[in-house]
């Protein structure tokens, strides 16, 4: 390094950071021909027939079907099952919520690393002892726990509910109740990590243990993002809640699979105009509770 | 920022949210708690314990026999073939009306002030788009996949092909809606000094706008690609293709070690895929 700053090269002005490619060609190419071939692959394997959807004979079939959706059905009787299988679903998606919060919030503290056995509170500790092997055991046994539930969709988890507890709203809140617990766990576990160390610190420096720590320090700062996921999940859990029916898990989606089924699809349009209103007053009420929070 | 010391409770305190939230909530938790028929004595009671019982030793050991697996493949990998034309369909549709539902693109902002300066109709012509292309969006992401998928198995038959246009139409009203708030947030400066030097819109559109807005489109993109495999792997409960249908059939027969089976190659495919997925994301 003998340059002084007049030596060295005037620096280019880059516009739009083009300048300096960021891998090469080869790569680049390389990417493109499989994505190509991943195309190609996967129109092959999914039979698609694009042509029957917008030939004369399908075309007109999509037509007639739309044509049947209207007028909607609005008889009293029809409104009826509507409200009550939008109560229905909102309750589903309420009370399974609500659930898998408690489940994510009962597992999250041992399935964050730096709660149960390393970081700040555990710095005093030998690195090596039984105990922190033994506190691992909890660790993993819940972070395992939550990847389980969270990977299983909720449909299939209301399937196999069914089968427990039988047909009804019950299995769809305990479907949602599991996956959303799994989900709610990784996102409250991130959480964690991102809250300021130095209150816990601070508090440990006055001899607070574990247990008020955790009350006075963590979870203080938590909480308010924690509410802020929960009423997140909410709102997709509504749009889950409405089509759980399908597999006999209540709700709209129960009337919206006979309806189909049955072919009456006045009555579909009428469901579905429901769906869209309780989905839709649903999200600003979840934003209007989230702005109160935050 | 919340400062732990002082907890966010003193600004609440003043207003009557809390009480009316409070009561609010008990009344939605009572009235749910009737309606969605919450009874979790059901896991102590006889049929209950035994059916809970029954499934979870029915599941072990998973069937890992050749020949299951060998059938599994083929629904596997059209699981993840759905899901990439869904994705591909949905990018069809959501990219154009995603753009018209941009407001600084179809009705006002640098690329069309020249256009409706003395124009009136003109504006309300682009306004007329924006809000048509908006509600578009918004019809196609409100109708669960699963009710796009039930009324395409009835349009088209069963079979994959379903499952790709209600993925690709749910999808795309969601792609779209994220598109067009990516594109909201593009900054008008480079807009502005295109055009300046006489760019057409198309230019401006192609060298102002574009390079902008494409990485966050591609990262949403991927995203998007990862909740489609998970969507397509239980359409097929609906009879449109893929892992789902197969699910469904071993649910109704009990086959219970086949879906622990399942469930293993469930969560094979949903790594592969975020695992590509995050690849993809860390190279560009």
């Amino acid at each position: 390094m003998n340059g002084s700053p007049a030596e060295t090269k005037p620096k280019a002005v880059p516009w739009p950071a083009h300048e300096e490619p960021s891998r090469n060609g080869l790569a680049n190419y390389g990417l493109f021909v499989a994505l190509i071939a991943l195309f190609l692959w996967s129109y092959d394997g999914s039979e698609i027939r694009l042509g029957d959807l917008f030939s004369r004979e399908g075309g007109a079939q999509i037509f007639a079907y739309i044509k049947g959706l209207f007028p909607p059905d609005f008889s009293a009787n029809v409104i009826r099952e509507a409200v009550r299988g939008t109560f229905e679903t909102f309750a589903i998606s309420f009370m399974g919520t609500l659930m898998a919060a408690t489940i994510a919030f009962a597992l999250v503290f041992f399935a964050s690393r730096h709660l149960i056995y390393s970081g700040l509170l555990y710095e005093l500790e030998p690195k090596h002892g039984w105990s922190r092997s033994l506190r691992m055991v909890p660790y993993l046994l819940a972070k395992g726990l939550l990847n389980f539930l969270r990977t299983v969709p909720e449909m299939l988890w209301a399937l196999i509910f069914v089968f427990i507890v039988g047909l009804g709203p019950f299995a769809g809140v305990l479907a949602l109740a599991v996956h959303t617990g799994g989900v709610l766990g990784k996102l409250f576990g991130e959480v964690l990590e991102d809250i300021d160390q130095q209150p816990i610190e601070s508090l440990q420096s006055t001899g607070a243990n574990k247990l008020q720590i955790l009350f006075y320090g963590i979870v203080p700062q938590a909480l308010p993002q924690f509410i802020s996921y929960t009423l997140y999940r909410w709102e997709v859990n509504i749009r889950v809640a409405a089509v759980l029916g399908f597999v006999g898990a209540g709700g709209l989606g129960q009337r919206i699979h006979i309806a189909i089924s049955l072919f009456l699809e006045n009555q579909l349009l009428t469901y579905l105009i429901f769906i869209y209103a309780l989905v839709t007053i649903a999200d600003y009420l979840s934003a209007y509770l989230r702005r109160r929070v935050i | 920022m919340n400062s732990p010391a002082l907890p966010s409770y003193s600004k609440a305190e003043q207003s009557a949210f809390p009480y009316l939230f409070t009561l609010f909530f008990l009344i939605a938790f009572v009235d749910s708690w009737r309606r969605a028929e919450v009874s979790p004595l059901l896991f102590l009671e006889a049929e209950g314990r035994n059916n809970l019982w029954k499934f979870l030793t029915g599941m072990f050991p998973p069937d890992l026999s050749a020949n299951f697996l060998g059938l599994m493949f083929r629904p596997a990998m059209e699981t993840i073939q759905i899901s990439v034309m869904g994705t591909l369909i949905a990018i069809v549709i959501g990219f154009p009306l995603g753009m018209l539902g941009t407001r600084t693109f179809s009705a006002s902002g640098v690329l069309n002030e020249v256009d409706t300066l003395g124009s009136p109709t003109r504006r309300a012509w682009g306004y007329l788009v924006y809000f048509g292309a908006r509600a578009v969006l918004s019809l196609f992401r409100s109708i669960p996949e699963f009710v796009w998928a039930f009324m395409f198995v009835r349009a088209v038959g069963l079979g994959p092909f379903p499952g790709v246009l209600a993925i690709g139409v749910a999808y795309g009203g969601m792609l779209g809606k994220v598109y067009s708030e990516i594109f909201e947030a593009v900054n008008d400066r480079p807009l502005e000094a295109l055009q300046s030097t006489g760019a057409n819109r198309l230019q401006i559109f192609f060298y102002g706008w574009l390079p902008q807005v494409l990485p966050n489109f591609i990262s949403y993109t991927l995203y998007r690609w990862e909740c489609a495999v998970r969507a397509s792997a239980v359409l097929g409960l609906v009879g449109a293709g893929g892992l789902g249908q197969q699910i469904e059939i071993s649910m109704r027969m009990f086959n219970f070690h086949e879906i622990l089976t399942l469930l293993g190659i469930l969560f094979i495919m949903v790594a592969t895929v975020d695992y590509i997925s995050a690849k993809i994301r860390a190279v560009l």
